[in-house]
């Protein structure tokens, strides 16, 4: 663990993007280099494609990989018409192609790469850059979708049935504000998480190699307990890592509900 | 007061937001099961609604870290 270095505990320095290599490639003042991050997003695409391939085999009997393969489109497509209704289906690539990324990129950040000298594990999602895109491009089609079917009578999503004519200004504007602020919500809240989890490991895991270092009654005293609270919250962030994609797709198909079927 | 200091007792005090976030997800699944109880029936397809408010209640306490980290880190 390079975070207790000098009994130091560094928390933040596994969220920062370096090149791979270490090398620089600027263009035009811009710095073009090929990042760990995007490295991640790489090994991201590559397993979510080699798991896909494993499971697209069509058989009548499927084997347990298809059964795993048709388990995830199974979800999302019946997440999908549960909240939008059988004009659902058109949204299935989207969400499902949002919900495998954002599920993959969760737990290859959490997976213990780090056992093997010179791989340092990086979580994607875990900057807001990443998440924020996703969350605008999510808005971008509710948008799109929205206007698109209904023209400017989309509008109408921020009255809701039976205001009285008094409070229609009033709702009209608490409406807008919290349809705007969506995408901020929905990129924000998969960053924090994944961040603030991250975090919470690193500091437990400097306090089991502090308490090492340390040696005598610290072992007993502060590196068992941290180590046993630490498998724990590991579990726990496998539990979030999973609760958050799924909460990012479940979002996006309510705002779609928003678009395609207004309220 | 040294601007440090208030920076880092603003961090503590933010804190405290993340524990009554936690009341408030432990409030949406108190709720849901107990109502899940009395109507089993009916609990499965309420299982969209429990995550969105889940994560409206998560939400908030999220932001109280995101206060902190700023406290900390950027101001």
């Amino acid at each position: 663990m390079a975070a207790a270095e000098g009994g130091k505990i560094d928390p933040m320095h596994q969220f920062l993007i370096e090149p791979v290599l270490g090398r620089h490639w600027i263009v035009g003042g811009y710095d073009l280099s090929f990042t760990n991050s995007a490295l991640w997003m790489v090994v991201t695409l590559a397993s979510l494609w080699l798991f896909m391939l494993g499971g697209m085999k069509r058989e009548l009997v499927p084997g347990r990989w298809q059964a795993a393969v048709e388990g995830f489109t199974g979800f999302v497509s019946s997440m999908l018409t549960s909240n939008i209704g059988p004009e659902g289906k058109r949204f299935i690539p989207y969400v499902f192609s949002l919900f495998m990324f954002i599920l993959f990129a969760n737990i290859l950040g959490l997976l213990p790469f780090g056992i093997v000298p010179g791989v340092h594990p990086f979580t994607v999602t875990s900057h807001l850059t990443v998440t924020g895109v996703l969350a605008i491009i999510s808005f971008a089609i509710v948008l799109i979708v929205g206007f698109g079917r209904h023209g400017f009578h989309f509008f109408s999503l921020f009255v809701p049935h039976g205001t009285p004519p008094l409070m229609i200004p009033l709702i009209f504007v608490v409406e807008l504000m919290s349809f705007l602020v969506r995408p901020f919500s929905l990129g924000l809240r998969l960053f924090v998480a994944m961040t603030a989890g991250h975090i919470l490991l690193k500091v437990l895991a400097a306090f089991v190699v502090n308490g090492i270092n340390l040696g005598g009654g610290y072992i007993a005293l502060v590196t068992l307990p941290s180590f046993l609270l630490m498998i724990g919250i590991t579990l726990l962030e496998l539990l979030v890592a999973a609760i958050q994609a799924y909460v990012f797709a479940l979002l996006t198909s309510v705002y779609l509900n928003d678009a395609v079927n207004l309220h | 007061m040294d601007p440090q200091a208030a920076k880092m007792i603003g961090a503590g005090l933010a804190a405290i937001g993340m524990g009554i976030a936690a009341l408030g997800v432990g409030n949406v699944f108190a709720k849901f099961l107990e109502g899940a109880l009395r109507n089993p029936g009916a609990a499965d397809s309420q299982q969209g609604r429990l995550f969105i408010g889940f994560a409206g209640a998560e939400l908030l306490g999220l932001l109280a870290f995101v206060t902190m980290i700023i406290l900390v880190f950027v101001a």
